[in-house]
């Protein structure tokens, strides 16, 4: 995107922010504009985030591409951490060094994860649907089985819950990590080869593979990253939440996608950018926030996000160019 | 690409080499039932092996049982993925029909017989799936994605505006027709084993099923629509209006479904069936139906639904925790998606 141009997603996006702010102000009043209040939206939008980011990888990459494994994968990458972790440091006497065992070993979980989705669906050539569905119930099965379905308490471990809950200079560590890492990724899809090569193949996949790009590796790139953004999605529901479930986040699937879609990422492949789906996060934890003080029921939430979804797609297919100016029909479709 | 070089582990007799391996896979491609009936042949022999009581009737008549309302889904999933789509909305069709079905029939009409409720149920959930089918055509979008978003809908709006509690008082009809047995055999220890009628529904709807795809023109249609829609609408078909048939067909089916799964349990739980998607989808995929579109078979889905009943049923017999279930059955998808995945390849030569 080259600099002085408008984005429309972008602007829309932002008036969305500002308008739920608005309306928050105007029904639940200073309450919602407390500092604690928007630090508490802080930690809880990069879980989701990170998960919409990789949902935007495989859509973008094309081919029907979508990650439905995205939350199992978290959520096992916290328990494989959490069952080896132990042996290696103790929680009490190496609170740092258990910690920083306990991520890489979470990390290490999702790039395995995320290699398995690759592999399957840039090499063996099956459907992402079929491939992500299949990981997920393999994911889950193995959490499950790891655990005997329960709970796992962390228990307090100071350094984790400072690292998962704590304000550092006002700003939660972990929506710092979830900017950082955004900014990163926005980067590397717009400077490094591999992300012009990721939007090339999701725009036009048989162009790109005449144009000599080496589709399968390229595809087992994108959902091996999608894997690792999924497992450090883990390590901060972890810390944030001091215990490790299998079942934690039944709807992110849902929401991960929403985020996806509402940012204006398209489904077909090809386009998407990072600042949109960092947005469109923050959007909807600021309106589940406001849901909250309004004391509306989570069933009811589920029926709103599902609507919502809908509502976006409506609105994606929408031409808007008919009402607004020349600059803003020119928005280019592939760059990110 | 050639088959020259991988595969040979699959070969009858690796002697034989590439053409024994080329025949293994373009027979299979052209038999993909037997992908399911493998599994199933085995799942038995090795659980029989190990545990002797796996072979009672009283396991076989379990699992028939335990298959019904699957079957019914897995009915409507294979006509949506044979016309080109996906649906993951319907268990929540089915839940939402089957308790407001029941709380509508216990205050409004306790006398209503068996035949209008499940008549009720087929119309409403018809309803709901013409609904995905609309949309997906509006919206234009991926299927799954427009019924993910139906899916919290629906069931967002049964637990917001409908209601939360469990139901056990259920009508008179729907009580009395989970009751009918339709086999009754008494074992040598003594204990009667029944199957019950409602099994009959599915017998139904899958002889139904299997008629419309194969010896009607909207089973051509939803065949080549599936297959190659820009192809399907010159030759003519409205591939707008075949779609939503397909997904008006799953709806029904999931309100059946709904109701039957009242009658089994004799209770009506709106948090039910929530979660049972991917299974479903789990079975019609491992009975040779493809997600791209354009084909599948009611015999493969029925083993399909066979397979992950008794893979869900008998783990226990020989020692797996349940537990580990939810992982062998991932394992199973991925196996299929793989076989199938590999099919296309040799297809493509």
């Amino acid at each position: 995107m080259k600099a002085g141009r408008m984005d429309a997603q972008l602007v829309f996006l932002v008036g969305i922010n500002a308008a739920i702010v608005v309306a928050a102000m105007a029904l639940v009043g200073d309450r919602f504009m407390s500092l604690y209040n928007f630090q508490s939206m802080g930690t809880q939008v990069p879980e989701l985030g990170l998960l919409a980011l990789g949902v935007m990888l495989a859509m973008v990459s094309g081919n029907g591409g979508i990650d439905l494994s995205g939350i199992a994968l978290a959520n096992l990458s916290g328990v494989v951490a959490f069952l080896l972790a132990p042996g290696l440091f103790d929680a009490s006497d190496a609170p740092v060094a258990f910690f920083a065992m306990f991520s890489v070993i979470a990390l290490l979980t999702g790039v395995l994860g995320g290699a398995l989705n690759g592999a399957l669906i840039g090499f063996a050539g099956m459907t992402p649907i079929i491939a992500t569905l299949g990981t997920q119930l393999l994911f889950t099965g193995i959490a499950v089985g790891l655990t005997g379905g329960s709970a796992l308490q962390l228990g307090y471990v100071p350094v984790i819950d400072d690292f998962g809950n704590m304000p550092w200079m006002g700003v939660p560590r972990t929506f710092a990590i979830f900017v950082i890492i955004a900014l990163a990724l926005a980067a590397m899809l717009r400077f490094s080869r591999f992300g012009i090569h990721l939007f090339l193949m999701g725009s036009n996949p048989k162009a790109a593979r005449f144009a000599g790009i080496r589709v399968g590796a390229m595809l087992f790139r994108t959902y091996l990253l999608a894997g690792v953004l999924a497992s450090v999605a883990g390590i901060i529901i972890a810390a944030r939440t001091s215990s490790i479930k299998w079942d934690y986040g039944s709807s992110y699937v849902l929401v991960a996608i929403l985020i996806a879609v509402m940012a204006g990422v398209r489904p077909e492949g090809g386009y998407g950018r990072v600042v949109c789906v960092v947005l469109s996060a923050i959007a909807l934890q600021i309106l589940s926030s406001l849901f909250n003080f309004m004391q509306i029921s989570n069933f009811f939430r589920d029926c709103a996000w599902g609507l919502l979804l809908l509502l976006f797609l409506a609105n994606a297919r929408l031409d808007w160019g008919h009402y607004t100016s020349a600059v803003l029909r020119r928005h280019p479709a592939t760059t990110g | 690409m050639t088959t020259t070089n991988t595969e040979t582990s699959h070969a009858a007799d690796p002697a034989q080499g590439p053409s024994a391996s080329r025949r293994f896979w373009t027979w299979s491609a052209q038999h993909p039932t037997i992908f399911p009936a493998v599994l199933i042949v085995l799942t038995c022999l090795v659980v029989g092996a190990i545990n002797t009581d796996f072979w009672q009737l009283a396991n076989l008549f379990d699992i028939l049982r335990a298959s019904v309302v699957r079957g019914l889904f897995a009915l409507g999933v294979l006509v949506v993925l044979a016309s080109g789509g996906l649906d993951v909305s319907f268990t929540a069709i089915g839940a939402l029909v089957m308790y407001t079905l029941t709380l509508f029939v216990v205050n409004v009409a306790p006398e209503l017989g068996m035949a209008p409720i499940l008549a009720l149920a087929a119309v409403a959930g018809a309803g709901l799936g013409a609904i995905n089918g609309l949309l997906v055509n509006v919206l234009k979008a991926p299927a799954l994605i427009v019924t993910i978003g139906t899916q919290y809908a629906f069931r967002g709006f049964l637990l917001t505006f409908i209601g939360t509690a469990l139901f056990m008082n259920i009508p008179a009809a729907m009580d009395g027709f989970g009751r009918l047995t339709l086999i009754s055999v008494t074992t040598e220890r003594g204990l009667a084993v029944e199957l019950p009628v409602y099994f009959l529904v599915l017998v139904v709807a899958a002889l139904l099923t299997w008629w419309m795809l194969n010896f009607t023109m909207i089973g051509r249609a939803i065949f080549a629509v599936g297959g190659k829609p820009d192809i399907a609408a010159r030759l003519g078909y409205r591939v707008g209006r075949v779609r939503v048939f397909a997904f008006a067909f799953a709806g029904l089916l999931a309100g059946l479904a709904g109701v039957i799964h009242v009658t089994a349990n004799r209770l009506a739980n709106p948090f039910d069936l929530a979660g049972t998607e991917l299974p479903v989808i789990a079975a019609v995929v491992l009975g040779g139906a493809r997600i791209t579109g354009g084909s599948g078979t009611v015999q493969g889905t029925l083993l399909g639904v066979l397979l992950i009943t008794l893979v869900s049923n008998v783990l226990i017999l020989v020692g797996i925790p349940s537990s580990w279930q939810t992982a062998i059955l991932g394992g199973f998808i991925l196996v299929a998606g793989l076989f199938f995945a590999r099919l296309d390849k040799v297809r493509a030569t």
